[in-house]
């Protein structure tokens, strides 16, 4: 177990190097897209908008704002890191020595939930300069974040066992988690749709993790925060798992 | 003990090609054993299979007993990898990727520092430790990745095409590294193109072709295989002078002073430089046409 652990910090400690060796492109770029949107849906159109439920509508937006940074942070850092590792051949480094799948799992894991909240931090700076954020509930604030980073870094791998070449690393990022992430409450309450449209948004699993993560902030959400646990509790076995199988049959790194 | 037993190794990929087609080899401990064969023979995927970057169709794989299918990570944890091909990050630093290695063998990050300070002192990469991969040499790549090989000393190293495209210098340097390690007791495992590589280091030599071993022996054994033997003989000037024929021996004039000499394994050297000198014939220097091995590999892979 001892040798795992030393595994598993030599692949977080790779992965973290990663990041900050290449915080220009890792870091900066998230926070100035974030700030942009705090400028122009918070300060300049939000201004205009009523109250959703007794909170300016920057403050309603902020922790959704936040959320989304996380998500997209996570789940680019590992597909791209993972996709890197395959084209470069370096992921053989890991393939060749007795490292456990799990170990090699969690260890990119780590790298992508070390982004996904140092950006989450980060934005989450920028946004006290445009809002006052009340903390409702620490412990579920920090337990939405942790949750969501792990689940979308553990999608990231699956994408990157999966890629083939450059344009698969974008492909789900841009036209699965960015829509479902615009439309899964960000922005409005799911109580501003019609029934049915608030019945097709329930089906979005991101709207859970953006209403709890709001609960932490605000205190307020669409829907029950103990459905939302649950579903991030099921998403991190289910693609855990997933991953524990792609690597043992060697997807996309064994022939 | 062996360090390596392999017993019906078979591989066909997914494309339905055949690469091993029932691979039996036994590789002493404390022996410096080539694999050779042309391309495409099922050497890579020979040790990409005991490696684990190949998975197997069927067989037996055996690391100092260790089976590969009952207990793979203890397996991995005698063995030591070099490549063919560069396989690290380029833009990590050189001692960064020796010591990361280390970790994933399970190596506190102490022990590891230590341990790539000496493999990267010894195998001249010590002031470039802070450098980024990508700006190191052909050769300095190829060291690295023998650094990382041994970085968490395994009893078995095996090396695919370790010395492609270094100079000759650095080729006899890393030829020395790899001797001093084998008299250490380290079992090494060699694959190469370059044939005098072989015959200067290998102990015992198996030739693989079409997925399968057709000749393992030791070398001088090996050797003693070779029918023919052809020299280039640097000569007086021939001047038009007919060579009379000699048993065992085919003389080709390539030039005015330059004869080609192919002779049988019975045939005598001394035979042939007495007829020559009946001739009026003045041997100035020989050389080998091409090496031994050579000869023999070729000779043995074409039948």
């Amino acid at each position: 177990m001892k040798e795992n652990l030393i595994s598993l910090g030599a692949i977080a400690r790779k992965e973290i190097i990663r990041i900050f060796r290449i915080w220009i492109q890792t870091l900066v770029p998230p926070v100035i897209t974030l700030s942009l949107y705090f400028i122009i849906f918070g300060s300049f159109i939000g201004s205009q908008l009523r109250e959703i439920e007794g909170y300016s509508y920057m403050a309603f937006i902020a922790p959704g704002l936040i959320m989304m940074s996380i998500i997209t942070n996570s789940y680019t850092n590992t597909v791209s890191s993972f996709f890197s590792a395959k084209f470069q051949r370096n992921i053989e480094e890991l393939l060749v020595s007795p490292t456990p799948n799990w170990v090699i799992i969690l260890g990119y894991a780590s790298g992508g939930m070390v982004r996904g909240l140092s950006v989450g931090f980060l934005v989450s700076l920028v946004s006290l300069l445009f809002v006052r954020l009340p903390i409702h509930s620490l412990f579920y604030t920090v337990l939405f974040a942790l949750l969501t980073s792990f689940v979308f870094s553990l999608a990231g791998i699956i994408n990157g066992v999966f890629a083939r070449k450059f344009d698969d690393v974008s492909i789900i990022p841009t036209f699965v988690i960015t829509p479902l992430t615009y439309l899964g409450g960000v922005f409005y309450s799911l109580s501003l749709l019609p029934g049915f449209w608030q019945g097709v948004s329930k089906a979005n699993p991101i709207v859970y993790m953006i209403n709890g993560f709001r609960y932490g902030f605000l205190g307020i959400s669409d829907i029950s925060i103990f459905i939302g646990l649950s579903m991030l509790v099921f998403f991190s076995v289910a693609l855990f798992s997933a991953n524990i199988y792609f690597l043992k049959k060697g997807v996309g790194i064994r022939t | 003990m062996n360090a390596l037993s392999i017993t019906n190794l078979q591989k066909t990929y997914a494309s339905g090609f055949q690469a091993l087609k029932g691979v039996d080899l036994e590789v002493p401990k404390g022996d410096f054993f080539g694999l050779l064969g042309p391309n495409g023979a099922g050497k890579t995927t020979t040790i990409g299979i005991i490696t684990s970057l190949v998975t197997k169709s069927d067989g037996k794989v055996e690391i100092f007993g260790v089976d590969i299918d009952q207990d793979f990570p203890r397996a991995k944890k005698l063995i030591g990898v070099v490549p063919q091909e560069y396989n690290f990050s380029i833009f990590e630093k050189v001692q960064d990727i020796v010591t990361q290695q280390a970790g994933y063998y399970g190596i506190p990050r102490d022990a590891a520092l230590a341990n790539s300070e000496r493999y990267l002192r010894q195998l001249g990469l010590w002031q470039k430790r802070d450098s980024p991969a990508r700006e190191l040499s052909g050769g300095m790549k190829r060291r690295l990745m023998i650094a990382r090989g041994l970085i968490h000393e395994p009893e078995l190293l095996i090396l695919d095409e370790p010395t492609a495209g270094v100079d000759v210098e650095l080729r006899r340097g890393m030829w020395d590294f790899l001797l001093d390690l084998n008299s250490k007791g380290k079992t090494i495992i060699l694959t190469t193109h370059y044939l005098e590589e072989a015959e200067q280091l290998c102990n015992t030599i198996a030739i693989i072709s079409e997925g399968g071993i057709i000749e393992n022996t030791d070398k001088k054994t090996l050797l003693r295989k070779l029918d023919h033997e052809t020299f280039v003989f640097e000569v007086s000037p021939l001047a038009g002078r007919e060579i009379p024929l000699l048993a065992g021996t085919n003389f080709t004039p390539v030039d005015e002073t330059t004869l080609e000499v192919t002779k049988t394994k019975e045939q005598s050297m001394n035979a042939i430089f007495d007829h020559l000198s009946s001739c009026s014939i003045v041997v100035e220097s020989m050389r080998n046409k091409s090496n031994r091995l050579e000869e023999l590999f070729m000779e043995l892979v074409n039948k």
